[in-house]
């Protein structure tokens, strides 16, 4: 086989493998394709309401833009390329560190860097084809407002697509190099999740710092930015003005993204072999104290509770994994110390934003403690009732969700009782709800594989998410529209009853 | 050290998944015997043991573990029998001595009887120097060594262990087989299931031939001998002749 036929064959077997490997993702591995590709065109779909809500408005746009509008467009752009990067850097990592094919790659003849050149490239294929996929509904509504002009910003999105591919290689394998490989893994899926949320999350602490809101729209259409940003010829607006239909831009942008995608391979594929194989050399051994006095001189319950404890704190993975959903907290954190200085109404937004947090948190715990038990024979073989065993991990479930966010309750405590009591009440009907939905729709699973769990059952993902946008809206309304707080709670308990009744557990 | 009271009984025991899985079968271990579950490949040697460990609910029949009804009082049964899978599931990052004191913590054992006994069963294993390492960079052979530990620290008078040799070394093997080989002559009763039939024929008191679900032979080596008609027929030779027989009677 030729290099060229070789290289062909090793890009449609990578293709092949991310095309099951998604599909397994969407049908929970079950291998439904026709019920998959029927919820994803459904999903599309439905995805065309949100579109047009959101970016409706912008479909009569005409070149040549005002600061504002260059601000706002560019702002997207960057938050979505922002996701692409964070998508790309966990690909990459998923490349060097889940070794299911590299012992037999790098045991074969092949050309490694050719090899590694194809993987590069297949990361660069999906990270932009799933962009495509999600975009396509916005593209849609400002096509059918605003006219033909707007494909071009399926350009644009393969041009960041294949730029954040790049971005994303040359990050992992520098900070590979920086940080050794024991330590990449944590860092670099910590950095993919502060990228993928950091600049929402930094234009919402950017408005409440200047406006007192959670908005971001606050800040980019603001007269501060504008007087701040460049000249609307400035290079900063391509990407803006590729979108809007400029075709010349285009051109150059997509050239940019090919190049630099090109330059990363040709300099960064003959280092990624030596780099999966010092990946696959680190050494495992971990000591502990000597002193194990955890487990003694308590109850059966209390030895399993500490068990998780002592797991938890033992896994910086699993922590930042599930961690990464706090960092949503931020603004409304801030809001809330900026409320002390000011009298401000936006404060009520903190409850919702806390019952959701507490709600999305507890269905992770819940999955590690319930699902993810690695010893499920074990414990199943305990002298113990399995009603005591489930309480037990509940427990934990509650006893974590109360310590992170009993102090924001307290300091919510000091601008206004009520709403400290009502947000206490929503978070714990949210864990609790949360750790119910785990329950009934539990799964034997490995640890290791809770970055996958939604894969599991995608109805407990749905109701579970559901559920705590519910609860968050329903404490929401309890303390600026009681009434309705009764219609959304009842509409919430609905949602949860109706889990339960198609539950497996009860089926 | 063997008496006439049962370890385990099992009566009518059946579960079915596309097909029966186990059917109908009736199983007798004497307290204090070694007895060895033999049987090919999806014979229904794990699903029964499991059914008994109380892992699978039996869809008929009944399990009593020394005279416990182990359907009706799962807690009380599980309270002295201990399992261990073919799949040694531990926890990474809990060290060898944490994963002892967790599950004596589970089974209620007192910590001052526990502790020392964690020690000399990881001792004996030849555990020693990673006593205090966390689990997960352990090769499969330790991981099964920790596995099996776990299952004695809480003093369990009926082991049911499914394939425990599996991955191990010789020398492993052999500290396995020996230890198995002190809990018997302690008095405890060990079940176990194993592909490999020289352990069998060397360590078991009574050996049981299982396929298909039902159990197709039973006896010491010198009764299976003699139902076989040959006294010079190796343990091998019979296993193979008689799992032969049901495959083609089935």
């Amino acid at each position: 086989m030729s290099s060229a036929a070789a290289l062909s064959w090793f890009a449609r077997h990578e293709i092949r493998l991310a095309w099951r490997e998604w599909l397994a993702m969407m049908t929970g591995g079950r291998g439904k394709r026709r019920r998959a590709v029927i919820a994803l065109i459904v999903f599309a779909a439905v995805m065309h309401l949100p579109a047009y809500a959101v970016i409706g408005r912008f479909a009569d746009l005409q070149l040549p833009l005002g600061k504002p509008e260059l601000i706002v467009i560019t702002a997207t752009i960057f938050l979505a390329w922002a996701l692409m990067l964070s998508q790309a850097i966990e690909s990459v990592t998923r490349v060097f560190y889940a070794r299911a094919d590299l012992d037999l790659i790098m045991s074969s003849p092949a050309n490694l860097a050719n090899v590694f050149s194809v993987r590069i490239a297949a990361i660069a294929l999906s990270v932009t084809s799933m962009a495509l996929l999600l975009s396509t509904p916005f593209v849609d509504v400002l096509v059918i407002g605003g006219g033909a002009r707007w494909l071009s910003t399926f350009g644009v999105v393969i041009a960041i697509g294949l730029s954040a591919a790049a971005f994303a290689i040359a990050i992992t394998v520098l900070l590979f190099r920086l940080i050794g490989p024991s330590r990449t893994r944590l860092v670099a899926q910590i950095l993919a999740a502060i990228i993928g949320a950091g600049f929402v999350i930094a234009l919402q602490v950017a408005a409440i710092l200047s406006y007192g809101t959670l908005s971001r729209f606050a800040v980019l259409t603001s007269d501060a930015a504008a007087a701040y940003a460049p000249a609307p010829d400035s290079p900063l607006w391509w990407p803006a003005r590729a979108a809007i239909g400029d075709g010349v831009v285009l051109s150059w942008l997509m050239a940019g993204g090919l190049v630099l995608l090109g330059f990363v391979m040709a300099v960064f594929s003959p280092k990624f072999a030596d780099t999966v194989v010092n990946a696959s050399s680190i050494a495992t051994t971990v000591r502990s104290g000597t002193a194990t006095t955890s487990f003694r001189g308590g109850s059966r319950q209390q030895a399993l509770r500490w068990k998780e404890f002592m797991l938890l704190r033992r896994d910086p993975w699993l922590v930042s994994q599930s961690l990464m959903q706090l960092l949503y907290l931020v603004p409304p954190a801030l809001m809330l110390w900026r409320s002390f200085s000011e009298s401000s109404d936006a404060i009520v937004l903190i409850t919702p934003v806390i019952v959701m947090a507490a709600g999305q948190l507890a269905g992770g715990l819940a999955w590690l403690t319930i699902s993810g038990e690695d010893a499920a024979d074990l414990v199943a073989t305990a002298p113990l009732p399995p009603s005591r065993v489930t309480r037990a991990k509940v427990e934990v479930v509650l006893i974590v969700i109360g310590v992170i966010f009993a102090p924001l309750v307290a300091a919510l405590a000091f601008a206004s009782v009520m709403q400290a009591a009502v947000t206490a009440l929503g978070i714990i009907i949210a864990t609790v709800s949360a750790a119910a939905i785990q329950l009934w729709f539990r799964v034997q699973a490995k640890r290791s594989q809770f970055r996958r769990r939604q894969t599991s059952s995608r109805l407990a993902t749905f109701a579970e998410a559901f559920c705590s946008i519910g609860w968050a809206a329903t404490a929401a309304l309890a303390i600026s529209i009681p009434l309705a707080a009764v219609i959304s709670g009842a509409i919430t308990a609905a949602i949860l009853a109706a889990t339960w009744k198609i539950s497996p557990r009860r089926t | 050290m063997q008496s006439d009271v049962s370890a385990l009984e099992v009566r009518g025991l059946t579960k079915r998944f596309d097909r029966p899985a186990v059917d109908a079968l009736d199983l007798t271990v004497r307290a204090g015997e070694f007895y060895a579950l033999l049987g090919p490949n999806g014979a229904g040697k794990t699903t029964t043991l499991r059914m008994v460990a109380g892992l699978l609910r039996p869809d008929a029949g009944s399990v009593s573990i020394l005279g416990i009804d182990a359907l009706a009082d799962p807690v009380a049964a599980k309270q002295i029998m201990a399992w261990v899978s073919d799949e040694p599931m531990i926890y990474d990052k809990l060290t060898p001595l944490e994963y002892l004191e967790f599950v004596a913590g589970l089974w209620g054992i007192d910590p001052a009887v526990s502790g020392p006994s964690a020690q000399q069963l990881l001792l004996s294993l030849g555990l020693e120097p990673h006593l205090h390492e966390r689990c997960e960079g352990f090769s499969k052979g330790m991981r099964q060594k920790v596995a099996l530990a776990g299952a004695l620290v809480h003093e369990p008078r009926l082991i049911i262990l499914d394939e425990p040799l599996t991955g191990l070394d010789a020398l492993s093997a052999r500290h396995v087989k020996g230890l198995l080989q002190e809990r018997v002559r302690a008095g405890c009763t060990v079940i176990m299931t194993t592909h490999i039939l020289e352990v069998a024929e060397r360590m078991a008191d009574r050996i049981g031939v299982i396929a298909a679900g039902r159990l197709v032979a039973e006896g010491t080596l010198t009764e299976l001998r003699q139902q076989n008609g040959r006294n010079d027929t190796s343990l091998e030779d019979m296993f193979i002749a008689l799992v032969d027989t049901d495959a083609a009677a089935a």
